[in-house]
């Protein structure tokens, strides 16, 4: 049986500092994935990753993401998703330093 | 040391001036980013988790004073205020802004520094003992030759697309500290019965995915021979390197699977071609790198009696090596202390260590496989003046080849290649053991810690390596037991099922217990008890509900 489909965000980094961001309902990008649109089903994030695909000047390696939300709000699922949020665990650097 | 010539200094000029251009047309948008990625990381550049990272060559781990200031300047004017030193003897900076590493190359251009070829599938950064030139076992200082394969690898019109990343480390004493068979090739200074010096070379090693103990292709090369010998194994290995699976390219997988017999008949083949197509190297070429590693003029005054309190003497035992003039120490300089992230060394700490180079080491510093500085010649009378500007720095920690002395790559917090993290499981072991007394009764235990399977923590050769991987969404740590990276070189044998992020301390804290209680005295280490009783006793130690089911 088909893997029960996770909601999705389109990530990437930025291209001049390489930050992590996330594709937002207005067709920019936030650096917070609280502001992230998620895509609910399998066409949804596939017009997703295309709208996203389309900023090559402004970021760098766009992906879907899984996410869980919420209280209306996406989560990240993996592990690696959760760091990219935060920044790396040895110094207060990064997106956790920024909040 | 080395010090570059007008050639030297206008290629890495007019390639800093292409770089700037290369960014500025990434930045209008005249190239994109497919285009730009293998241009970037030519030069160095990554694009990681959080962030760029710049990884910058220190040719054979040396470096002077005004270099390792200029990266303490590099560290506050466009990174956070600290550097990473590497397993491969560089420097990386984690937070970058791609507008500003054309300026940052140019800074490194002032003090004869580069980021060139520490990326890509080309021939890295030479690697090399970092105790060269100052070690009491050494036959001869490897740095001539390290530079001399410098200069032909820098920018090798043939071998810029070789079929995967290529590594070369040297040494020039038999008590090997450059892991040496665990490289690409390997070389080994050597006198033949003659009395004359060559080199002894090994192909084929590497750790990754496919661990694998170079193969000794040749046991005497005449040094005059060293580069067409090069030539040739590099030209056997482009054009009969696998390029159809970036996981089978390595040389490594080349020798395994057409067999050291069939392969070196092929290297010598090209070898005898080369040797009458090739013009042999410039003698002046070579004198002059020769004479650029000159032994010091050493210092003669009287070694005064040495401190007998307990810190200064724990660390002169510990961190001190034999030096080949007797009235010198070789200073190895802990990055870390309890706690600390393996590598990391601050700005201010950064121009503490440049200071104690000029004024104590004649100018000179070198960085190890093992992310520690090194001050390569300290006359034994400065030693308490040194210890104690170490110390109030941060970096007095006597801890050097001990339990906390870890090797750990940037793994999940930095490394967009990571499978898991690596720094938080160096700390944690190191505050788990953090009274320096239990780590000296522990005595020598090389702990190398990977995020992933590429091996950057070179955790194959720990005595207890560990293997970060994501297991289904969630980090887990394989350990293996046995590693060995020196001159008897041995692929550690992995223990068993992986463990969770917050079970491998208490896993670590059970092997070292098992350890000192099967250990025959103090004098017999980890990795010799282990070799002693194998693996049993230590995996009863590791999974004790299997021993329980069991019974």
């Amino acid at each position: 049986m088909a893997r029960a489909f996770e909601p999705q965000v389109a990530t990437a980094n930025h291209l001049l500092d390489g930050d992590v961001v996330y594709f937002t309902e207005h067709g920019d990008w936030t650096r917070h994935l609280t502001e992230a649109v998620v895509a609910e089903t399998p066409d949804q994030a596939e017009t997703l990753l295309g709208a996203a695909s389309l900023f090559p000047q402004d970021v760098v390696g766009v992906y879907l993401a899984n996410v869980q939300v919420i209280d209306g709000k996406p989560e990240p699922s993996h592990f690696r998703e959760i760091f990219r949020t935060r920044g790396p665990s040895n110094y207060h650097h990064g997106k956790q330093a920024e909040a | 040391m080395y010090s570059y010539s007008n050639f030297d200094a206008d290629f890495v000029r007019s390639r800093v001036e292409e770089f700037k251009g290369q960014v500025a047309r990434r930045l209008d948008g005249s190239l994109t980013e497919d285009e730009f990625k293998p241009l970037r990381l030519m030069n160095g550049l990554y694009l990681q988790l959080h962030a760029y990272m710049l990884r910058v060559a220190i040719p054979y781990g040396t470096l002077n004073g005004a270099q390792m200031h200029q990266l303490a300047y590099i560290a506050d004017t466009w990174d956070k205020g600290y550097g990473h030193f590497t397993t491969r003897q560089n420097i990386q900076f984690n937070w970058p802004k791609l507008q500003d590493v054309p300026a940052i190359l140019d800074a490194l251009a002032d003090v004869s520094m580069h980021a060139i070829q520490t990326s890509g599938n080309c021939i890295r950064n030479v690697t090399a003992d970092h105790f060269a030139g100052a070690a009491a076992d050494e036959i001869e200082d490897p740095r001539p030759t390290a530079e001399l394969i410098r200069q032909w690898s820098t920018d090798h019109p043939e071998f810029a697309y070789l079929p995967r990343k290529f590594k070369v480390a040297v040494t020039g004493a038999p008590h090997d500290r450059a892991v040496t068979k665990a490289h690409d090739i390997g070389l080994r200074m050597v006198r033949n019965d003659a009395g004359e010096p060559g080199y002894e070379v090994v192909i084929g090693g590497g750790l990754g995915r496919t661990p694998m103990v170079g193969k000794v292709v040749r046991d005497f090369l005449p040094r005059a021979d060293l580069l067409a010998y090069l030539e040739a194994i590099l030209q056997v290995y482009n054009l009969s390197g696998r390029r159809d699976n970036k996981y089978k390219a390595r040389i490594k997988i080349l020798v395994h699977e057409t067999g050291l017999e069939e392969l070196k008949a092929k290297i010598e083949a090209v070898f005898a071609r080369n040797q009458t197509l090739l013009e042999p190297v410039d003698a002046g070429i070579v004198a002059r790198i020769a004479a650029d590693f000159a032994e010091p003029t050493w210092v003669r005054k009287p070694v005064v009696d040495l401190p007998t309190d307990v810190g200064f003497r724990a660390w002169f035992d510990t961190n001190t090596a034999a030096h080949k003039n007797p009235d010198y120490a070789i200073v190895t300089v802990s990055t870390k202390a309890i706690g600390a992230t393996p590598g990391d060394v601050t700005s201010a700490q950064m121009r503490v260590l440049a200071d104690l180079g000029e004024q104590y080491s004649h100018d000179e510093l070198r960085i190890s496989h093992e992310q520690n500085v090194i001050l390569p010649h300290v006359h034994k009378s400065d030693l308490p003046a040194v210890y104690a500007s170490l110390k109030a720095a941060g970096l007095g920690t006597s801890n050097i080849g001990l339990i906390s002395d870890i090797i750990a790559c940037p793994g999940m917090d930095y490394c967009a290649l990571a499978t898991a993290r690596s720094i938080p499981v160096a700390q944690e072991i190191s505050n788990a053991f953090e009274d320096l007394a239990v780590q000296h009764d522990i005595g020598e235990l090389k702990i190398k810690i990977s995020g992933c399977i590429n091996a950057c923590g070179h955790h194959h050769v720990g005595h207890i390596g560990i293997l970060g991987l994501d297991k289904a969404g969630v980090e887990s740590y394989q350990i293996t037991l046995g590693g060995d990276g020196t001159e008897t070189t041995t692929i550690g044998e992995r223990a068993g099922p992986g463990f969770a992020y917050d079970e491998i301390v208490p896993a670590v804290e059970r092997l070292v217990e098992a350890y000192l209680g099967l250990r025959e005295d103090e004098t017999e280490t980890f990795l010799a008890a282990y070799r002693r009783v194998g693996m049993a006793p230590f995996k009863s130690a590791l999974y004790p509900e299997v021993v329980a089911n069991a019974a």
